[in-house]
């Protein structure tokens, strides 16, 4: 680890006083479950280290009519234990499946957003990007992305809650990067493909940082998340999917399907969605909502059983939501 | 003369029961100091640069930059410019400072250039092996029962005898099985904190060899007696930690010549890609077997990656132990781009296990019989002299798992949803005689007792087992005895590899403790005018035998000392003369297993091991064993391998986040069951380290190709794998 100067500021304003503008010099700390081995390993070598554990603001939920703002601060053990999240059953189901009380209880909201992905390129220290995609292409693939891997990024986005959240249309606060600078806008629009090595994959500038994530009242909607866990540990499923149904008359009115692990982004799919759309929940309906969100999937050399994986997990989120049995593990 | 045994059942106190280990206390309250524990004042801190490339040449190494980070203390280049490294992560610079954010600057600032050579690290692709020219012949065995005619050529009387055999046979079973590489991965990385005073080098060295490892610094040229190797606990070894190493050279160099203590423990990632991997293992394999499932002819050819000069997996364990009278077994060596191996747990016989009885299983499959019926038929193939211990240990585990009761044909098992289950199982054997051991146990005037050999216990119980033997012998609590190990200034004892170690150092404290005992009673007997040798030592007490209220309290007993204690240093032999230990074991394990068809998710539900090991010490610490085993093999069965880049030969998930392990979810339920009957008590203690991790990988296997109706056949058996397996079928 490099020698770092560390801050910890109070307010939400001398956070952004204290981020640098250029990328790469200062790294916000929230819970540090990922951070910390970054800088152990020297991907990530900030100047200084800005942690908002002390900034109230940013560890508060609040629940009214409108919805839900859960502060980025806010750890995931907590989120769990706040009556709130019974509410959206796929975003407490996903926290739950994270089958460590350690990364429940040090682990923030919005440290579990922006974590770096865990590509073994990247985390060997040949970039996100490794050799433009080759390394990823012509290496071991078997944990990287079947969905939005035609460029040069082939990492899979490494969070867990993520899904569940974007199936929820959850939003997300972004402060900076000048003092009273803020953004506010769908969840989904946080994460991107980056194409070069310049850029993250979140769409954060250097001096920015998550302060809430929003979620809209739940309106009678259903959800569930489902993840295909090799064990019962902690380590990251090998693919997940969430879901959020109106039902309308015993058929689905909206749905949102969102994938996760097994593309850059959170993979929000259309088509699965169509698939569910005015059919009753059902192992059919389903399963064809499974072989919708697979068929644009676009499996590396390695990975081609994670399209099976995304098909059983975007099936079996459905049922779960729908209050139905999975017949699997 | 002494006779050397052991008491009969009746006549034992704390001799196989069941007793906690003495030092769990210190461990669960963190009093235990482990040699990562170790830190002296104004101790250095070392750390490793590892080789980037998986196959290069040096070209160049500046280590001036690095020398100048404020903090840095010194800069110890390991190898120099033109120099081959052969692995990624081969060590090539050592930084040695203050504090540790100085040394993680210091490795930062080392410059080196490289020149890229040729990779290959697939070894279980034999044909992209010897395109690559990464293959060599090593080995082999044909065993015919029938002679060739003395005018007729081996070689086709060979080739016309496995045809033959396999044409009368009524089942041929063609198999392609495999085993990758796993690493060591112990949880205390390897490594020492050294420190000298006044030309003697104390070295706290993480080792599974105390003893012999003071010998291990003489390339600096300070010899044994000048050394003290210390080791009071080991955070796991698993075979991997018998050498001082490179690293353990390099922090007694440098705190000898920075006149500092150093201490050198390898990061995790350097700690996978050098401390230590078992060897691959995959196989071809054709199998020949009457109706009833005996097998009659074997052929074989293996291949396994050990590494650059590591040694892989040999012929003589395939096929294992079932080893019909007609075999041909081909081995190759595949030349790879990875640290030499080190022994693992049993050295080859999991691999061997799982590349052998994955057939006998598909054997079963094919004839559409029950395996447990064709594994009990087979024991016609197996040696003699095990072949009832087999048999017996079979039928105890199949009625502890219910065998008959929940067995189906192989893939015609009822389905809830999409989870099938199976059941299969292996059997093993190994030797497990014990290692030389010498002891020096101490019987002070005050009653105290200690004993003193510098051996180790690898968190498996040794402490406990040593303090059990001479509890027993002199009559007294397992409390009363102390036990001094963890030195090499003490008596030398045998490194504890190969289950060698409970035999071991129960021959050495037995017989001290015998002798000692002799000489006690002898001034006891004085006391009591009786003749010594109806004197026994019991509940605290030596007493005459025939007469109870003839006796001297112990404290009584060893007052009559005088001044000085009582020191009797007791050395084993093992060996076929010797009733106190012997050697060889069977063991049998029976897996039952769930499978999601559609995720190629696999769930242990029930895992049964039953274990023979002679004379049973201590059943809690002998099951305790047995359990860590079933797990051991539970991760390599299912969870854990070696990934190598297959492009860069990077060694990919050199990372305990990346390197799957199982947790507790994933064990299921775990049932051992000793079997000692007073025929395999009366042969001695046997060590158990070893055997029970030999079994569940092919047990394991056999069980998910039992409840998929077809074999997965590398280990291990990832969703991946299993989904794979599951398409190939289909398409």
């Amino acid at each position: 680890m490099k020698a770092f100067e560390y801050a910890a500021p109070e307010s939400e304003q001398e956070v952004l006083e204290l981020l640098s503008a250029q990328r790469g010099r200062t790294e916000v700390l929230a819970g540090g479950t990922d951070l910390i081995g970054l800088m152990k390993k020297m991907l990530v070598t900030p100047d200084r280290v800005v942690s908002l554990g002390r900034v109230d603001s940013l560890k508060t939920i609040d629940a009214d009519s409108q919805g839900a703002r859960i502060g980025a601060m806010v750890t995931l053990e907590d989120l769990l234990d706040h009556p709130l999240s019974q509410d959206y059953p796929a975003l407490q189901q996903a926290i739950r499946a994270i089958h460590s009380l350690q990364l429940q209880a040090q682990g923030t909201l919005g440290g579990e957003l922006c974590q770096r992905p865990r590509c073994w390129y990247f985390r060997g220290g040949q970039g996100l990007l490794a050799e433009r995609g080759r390394a990823v292409a012509e290496g071991d693939n078997r944990y990287h992305a079947i969905f939005g891997n035609t460029g040069p990024a082939k990492f899979v986005c490494p969070s867990r809650l993520a899904p569940a959240l974007i199936a929820l249309s959850a939003s997300v606060r972004i402060l900076g990067p000048d003092a009273g600078d803020e953004t506010t806008a769908p969840l989904e629009f946080l994460f991107r493909t980056p194409k070069d090595e310049r850029q993250r994959e979140h769409n954060l500038e250097p001096n920015q940082f998550v302060a809430q994530i929003l979620l809209p009242p739940p309106d009678g909607r259903t959800s569930a998340s489902y993840e295909v866990q090799h064990g019962s540990g902690p380590d990251y499923p090998l693919v997940a999917a969430a879901a959020s149904l109106a039902m309308r008359g015993g058929v689905v009115a909206e749905a949102r399907i969102v994938l996760g692990q097994v593309a850059p982004m959170p993979w929000l799919s259309r088509e699965a969605a169509e698939s569910i759309v005015g059919s009753p929940v059902n192992d059919a309906s389903a399963e064809a909502a499974g072989d919708a969100a697979v068929s644009v999937a676009t499996p590396l050399a390695n990975n081609q059983y994670k399209v099976q994986l995304a098909r059983v997990a975007v099936k079996r989120a459905l049922l779960l939501a729908a209050g139905l049995e999975t017949g699997g593990f | 003369m002494v006779e050397y045994v052991w008491p009969d059942r009746a006549n034992s106190s704390v001799l196989g029961g069941s007793h906690d280990k003495i030092d769990s206390s210190a461990k669960c309250t963190g009093a235990a100091k482990y040699s990562y524990d170790i830190n002296p004042d104004k101790v250095l801190l070392a750390r490793v640069l590892g080789c980037p490339h998986a196959h290069c040449k040096l070209k160049s190494l500046d280590i001036g930059a690095a020398e100048k980070v404020k903090g840095v203390v010194a800069v110890h280049a390991i190898h120099k410019a033109g120099d081959e490294l052969n692995w990624h992560g081969d060590l090539i610079a050592c930084v040695v400072g203050e504090t540790e954010g100085a040394v993680a600057e210091g490795l930062a600032a080392i410059r080196a250039d490289y020149e890229q050579l040729d990779v290959f690290v697939n070894d279980e692709d034999l044909a992209a092996a010897e395109a690559a020219k990464r293959t060599s012949k090593s080995g082999g065995k044909v065993q015919l029962k029938r002679e060739p005619g003395d005018n007729e050529d081996k070689k086709e009387f060979e080739e016309k005898e496995f045809g033959r055999l396999f044409k009368e046979a009524a089942a041929v079973v063609e198999g392609r099985y495999g085993i990758h590489a796993i690493t060591h991965m112990c949880l205390e990385p390897h490594g020492s904190t050294c420190e000298w005073t006044d030309g003697k080098l104390t070295a706290h060295l993480s080792t599974q060899a105390v003893s012999s490892s003071a010998g291990g610094y003489s390339a600096l040229k300070v010899t044994a007696d000048d050394v003290t190797v210390h080791c009071d606990y080991i955070g796991g070894g698993f075979g991997s930690k018998f050498a001082v190493d490179t690293w353990g050279l390099l922090a007694a160099q440098l705190s000898r010549d920075l006149g500092r203590p150093v201490k050198l423990m390898l990061d995790r990632d350097l700690e996978l890609k050098n401390g230590g991997s078992r060897p691959s293992g995959f196989a071809e394999v054709k199998v020949g077997a009457d109706s009833e499932g005996v097998i009659t002819v074997w052929d074989s050819h293996h291949w396994s990656a050990g590494g650059v000069g590591g040694a892989p997996v040999g012929q003589d364990v395939v096929p294992y132990v079932i080893v019909p009278p007609n075999y041909r077994r081909r081995v190759t060596n595949v030349k790879i781009n990875t640290a030499p191996v080190r022994a693992w747990r049993a050295p080859n016989h999991p691999q061997g296990c799982a590349m052998s009885q994955t057939a006998v299983d598909d054997v079963a499959a094919k004839l559409g019989l029950d395996s447990y019926d064709v594994f009990m038929r087979n024991l016609v193939n197996v040696p003699k002299e095990r072949a009832a211990v087999y048999a017996e240990e079979m039928k105890i585990a199949a009625k502890l798992m219910d065998w008959k009761a929940k067995w189906h044909s192989h893939g015609r098992g009822p389905a809830q949803g999409s989870i099938v289950s199976g059941l299969g199982m292996a059997i093993h054997t190994w030797q497990g005689g014990g290692h030389p051991s010498s002891c020096l146990v101490k019987i002070h005037p005050d009653g105290g007792v200690e004993t003193f050999l510098a051996s180790q216990d690898l968190g498996t119980g040794t402490r406990t087992v040593i303090a059990i033997v001479l509890a027993e012998t002199f009559g007294l609590p397992i409390s009363a005895i102390k036990v001094n190990i963890g030195s090499s200034k003490y008596p030398a004892s045998g490194p504890s590899g190969g289950s060698t170690t409970v035999a071991g150092v129960s021959e050495s404290n037995r017989r001290a403790g015998e002798d000692a005992l002799v000489q006690l009673n002898e001034l006891v007997a004085k006391k009591l005018q009786v003749e010594p040798n109806v004197l026994v030592a019991k509940n605290g007490r030596i007493q005459d035998q025939g007469n109870p209220s003839k006796s001297l309290s112990w404290k009584e007993a060893c007052s009559l000392l005088g001044m000085n204690p009582l020191e009797v240093k007791g050395r084993g032999a093992p060996g076929p003369k010797s009733k106190l230990s012997s050697s060889g074991v069977a063991g049998v394990q029976m897996a039952e297993v769930a499978v999601d068809r559609e995720t190629g998710v696999v769930k242990m539900k029930k895992f049964v091991a039953v274990q023979d090991m002679g004379l049973v010490v201590n059943h809690k610490t002998a099951e305790s064993q047995i359990y860590g085993a079933m797990i051991m093999g539970i991760a390599y069965a299912l969870f854990e391998e070696r990934i190598m880049d297959p492009k860069s030969g990077a060694f990919l998930n050199a990372e305990v986040a990346d390197y799957r392990l199982p947790r507790l979810g994933d064990i299921g339920e775990l049932v051992v069951q000793l079997y000692e009957p007073d025929a395999e008590r009366s042969r001695g203690v046997i060590g158990l380290g070893e055997p029970p991790v030999i079994s569940p990988g092919a047990a394991i296997s056999n069980a998910v190709c039992n409840a998929l109706g077809l074999r997965v056949p590398v280990l291990p058996i990832t969703p991946k794998r299993v989904v794979d397996t599951l398409k190939a079928r289909n398409a």
